[in-house]
């Protein structure tokens, strides 16, 4: 009698635990309900039972060489693909390791979701082995962050995450998995409905703020569109081609802006800002209205802020509430999704020709283009840009590192297509750009992935070679080899009296680096060679690296010196002088 | 200028780093923060006082909206709040100087609330002006330690009942 109750309430209890899941066993079945096919993370300790059920888990699972390579990987899958980034790590040094990835994520508005490992729940606090305070660590470079103490709450913070992190103005999202939480049991898949009082997005655009901004277009004799990110994030580069183009507006980007509006267009003013061009400077300051989509008003665009476009209304239209009026006062501003706004204001404005502002434009355009001495024995890095530029037919992504490769970069390639450009802009992170090109590969298998960088950029991740080559990634890099930190030494030398300090390190043979690491490795130093060396970069189909050793004094002009004003931009005269 | 705000957050953990976070990583000052609980559980009230010209204060708004668990915030400036202190004071009171402290007490609306052989412990609440005053008026009897709460607010009735 006792025997068979004791058997039949064991049975009852298994019945029960086949009901359960694990916390590992939760987050893989959210995840691959939230669509998530393809993730970038680095195993460890505590994500053993995670890693464990990831084993055969139908995930495409990128393994870095370095926990910030996986971060970027996975912010440039975003950036390219539109999706969220998925990215994981280990407690301790894994979590460390990735702040430097989700600040870049953070500061661009990359929708990201990052889960770290974390020491059993009863550690937290014991400096156990591999414990770091990830959440106090990464609260101020994501835009979210939780730490998951009980199975019972695991679903509905990963479905929670993935919401905060895609809408509104998009951010990183970390959430701390204690690894006792990954092993207990929970029957939840969380609610269907997501409910956060404290998280209301507002995309609507206020009606009568529309109006007045159309209003204020269609009084306008000499506007400027100035566009960032945003309206890459919100997928709003038809309607912006529809709205600039029905109201004859000339379009100046931001660097993450970008590919929202083709270059090749004659409204286009190409971008503005420190290493913006003449013509877009001069239009924002001489503009009577500028209208601000998705942008943020950021210092190296706007240069000096008192004299920051002093004869224009400004309109700012953007998600992000704390963006207006942040740093330039906002004569009209509309939060809202720039899709949905802009549609709304095409309806509302009215064609003109403008034919005075447009054609002061032209003369700015035709006496200050953006050039290169054409004429130098030497390889210019500008001119390997170029030539990148015509043999891709303007269709390739371009991901960069910081600094003179990047403002080249932004220069040189023409871009007509969102999200052809991945660069870190706010957060100005170098060795950004190889395991961007990885990321956006993984995410745009089918076009040309091309990371223009620096030497010093492509020593600092460099690492990630391996990942590229074990993925069988056709991904290119060209370095452009200066053997300088270029835009530190062209400060130094503009700025500090020729005094480079510190700012030349002694650089490897990266053709052999690459060779060694399983890539295709090249090395370019003449002039002559540049086409046919791209050409057989651009034909190989495994990871191929080229090492173009370009000027090593070259600078980046026109540029607006801190603390100038946009008008006010140094190498005019000698961009002049070239013809 | 001072500006009260008062911002209603999920009460859940970290919600006070976040906010104290971002306080601390855009530069404003804070000159008191206040967090209890409110009628509703799930809801804290956070009452933060401060300094600044009204563009800045703007942006402590917007930035606190922001912040994923915070549900409501409002800017009290301007407006008719009912603000309020409370201190301990712990004051130095000799036998033969207790009459003098202990009407002046009475004259501020004090509480007695602890009495030792040389110290006299006192509650005291009120706009932080009496707070201050209070303070000032006790200081040549010699304060021995002060522990105050920082501000707390609500908008008076008109405003919230038309």
């Amino acid at each position: 009698m006792a025997s068979k109750s004791r058997s039949s309430a064991s049975k009852a209890v298994s019945k029960d635990n086949s009901s359960l899941k694990t916390g590992a066993e939760i987050i893989v079945d959210t995840l691959i309900k939230l669509g998530v096919d393809t993730m970038f993370g680095y195993p460890g300790g505590v994500v053993l039972p995670l890693f464990d059920k990831l084993y055969d888990a139908p995930i495409n699972f990128i393994i870095p060489r370095h926990e910030q390579g996986g971060c970027h990987m996975a912010d440039a899958y975003a950036r390219a693909s539109g999706k969220v980034g998925v990215v994981l790590a280990t407690s301790g040094p894994g979590a460390c390791n990735l702040v430097t990835g989700l600040a870049t994520a953070n500061m661009d508005s990359i929708p990201l979701v990052a889960m770290t490992g974390q020491v059993r729940t009863e550690l937290i606090g014991n400096d156990a082995f591999q414990e770091a305070d990830t959440t106090g660590v990464t609260r101020p470079v994501t835009k979210y962050n939780c730490i998951v103490k009980d199975v019972k709450d695991l679903a509905r913070l990963i479905k929670e995450a993935f919401h905060i992190a895609s809408t509104g103005r998009p951010g990183p999202v970390l959430i701390d998995l204690p690894v006792d939480v990954q092993v207990n049991k929970a029957s939840t898949d969380g609610p269907d409905k997501i409910e956060l009082p404290g998280y209301r997005i507002r995309t609507k655009g206020h009606a009568r703020q529309i109006s007045m901004a159309a209003e204020a277009i269609n009084n306008s004799r000499q506007p400027v569109l100035y566009v960032g990110g945003g309206v890459i994030i919100a997928n709003a580069s038809d309607e912006l081609r529809a709205l600039a183009q029905k109201a004859n507006l000339p379009v100046t980007t931001t660097l993450l802006g970008l590919g929202s509006y083709d270059q090749s267009r004659p409204e286009s003013l190409d971008m503005l800002g420190m290493h913006g061009t003449a013509y877009a400077n001069f239009a924002v300051q001489e503009c009577d209205l500028l209208i601000a989509v998705g942008a943020r008003f950021d210092d190296r665009v706007t240069g000096k802020l008192d004299s920051f476009a002093p004869n224009a209304k400004i309109i700012h239209i953007d998600i992000d509430p704390s963006s207006i009026s942040k740093n330039v006062h906002v004569d009209i501003p509309v939060v809202g999704d720039a899709k949905e706004i802009l549609a709304e204001m095409i309806k509302e404005v009215k064609p003109q020709p403008r034919k005075k502002w447009f054609s002061k434009i032209a003369e700015w355009k035709k006496k200050f283009p953006l050039r290169y001495d054409k004429n130098s024995s030497q390889v210019k890095p500008q001119y390997v840009i170029d030539e990148l530029w015509r043999q891709t037919k303007g269709r390739a992504i371009i991901t960069t590192g910081v600094g003179q490769n990047q403002m080249w970069a932004a220069q040189f390639y023409h871009f007509s297509m969102p999200r052809q450009f991945i660069s870190s802009g706010g957060l100005g992170t170098m060795g950004f750009g190889l395991p961007a090109a990885i990321g956006a590969q993984i995410a745009k298998p089918d076009m040309t992935v091309i990371d223009i960088d620096g030497d010093h950029s492509f020593n600092m991740t460099l690492t990630e070679i391996p990942t590229a080559v074990e993925h069988n990634l056709p991904i290119k890099v060209c370095i452009l080899n200066n053997g300088y930190m270029g835009m530190v030494r062209q400060w130094q030398e503009l700025f500090y009296g020729r005094r480079y300090s510190k700012s030349y390190l002694a650089n490897p043979d990266y053709a052999t680096v690459a060779c060694a690491l399983g890539a295709v490795g090249k090395t370019c130093d003449k002039k002559a060679d540049v086409p046919k060396v791209i050409k057989a970069m651009l034909a190989e189909k495994r990871p191929c690296v080229v090492d173009f050793r370009i000027e090593r004094e070259e600078n980046v002009w026109p540029m607006v010196a801190a603390g100038k004003s946009l008008d006010e931009m140094d190498g005019l005269d000698i961009l002049e002088r070239l013809i | 200028m001072k500006h009260i705000i008062s911002a209603l957050v999920e009460n859940k953990p970290g919600v006070l780093a976040q906010v104290a976070g971002m306080f601390a990583a855009r530069a404003f000052n804070i000159d008191s923060l206040v967090v209890g609980r409110t009628e509703d559980p799930k809801l804290s009230r956070m009452t933060i006082v401060v300094i600044g010209d009204d563009r800045v204060v703007e942006q402590v708004r917007k930035q606190l909206a922001k912040v994923v668990p915070v549900v409501k915030v409002q800017d009290f400036v301007g407006e008719p709040v009912v603000a309020r202190d409370l201190m301990l004071i712990s004051i130095v009171a000799p036998p033969e100087k207790r009459p003098e402290i202990l009407s002046l007490i009475e004259m501020f609306k004090g509480k007695v609330v602890d009495l030792g052989l040389k110290l006299v412990m006192v509650e005291v609440s009120g706009p932080e002006a009496k707070i201050e005053a209070f303070i000032n008026a006790c200081k040549p009897y010699g304060i021995k330690s002060v522990a105050r709460t920082g501000t707390i607010a609500m908008p008076r009735t008109a405003k919230t009942e038309p």
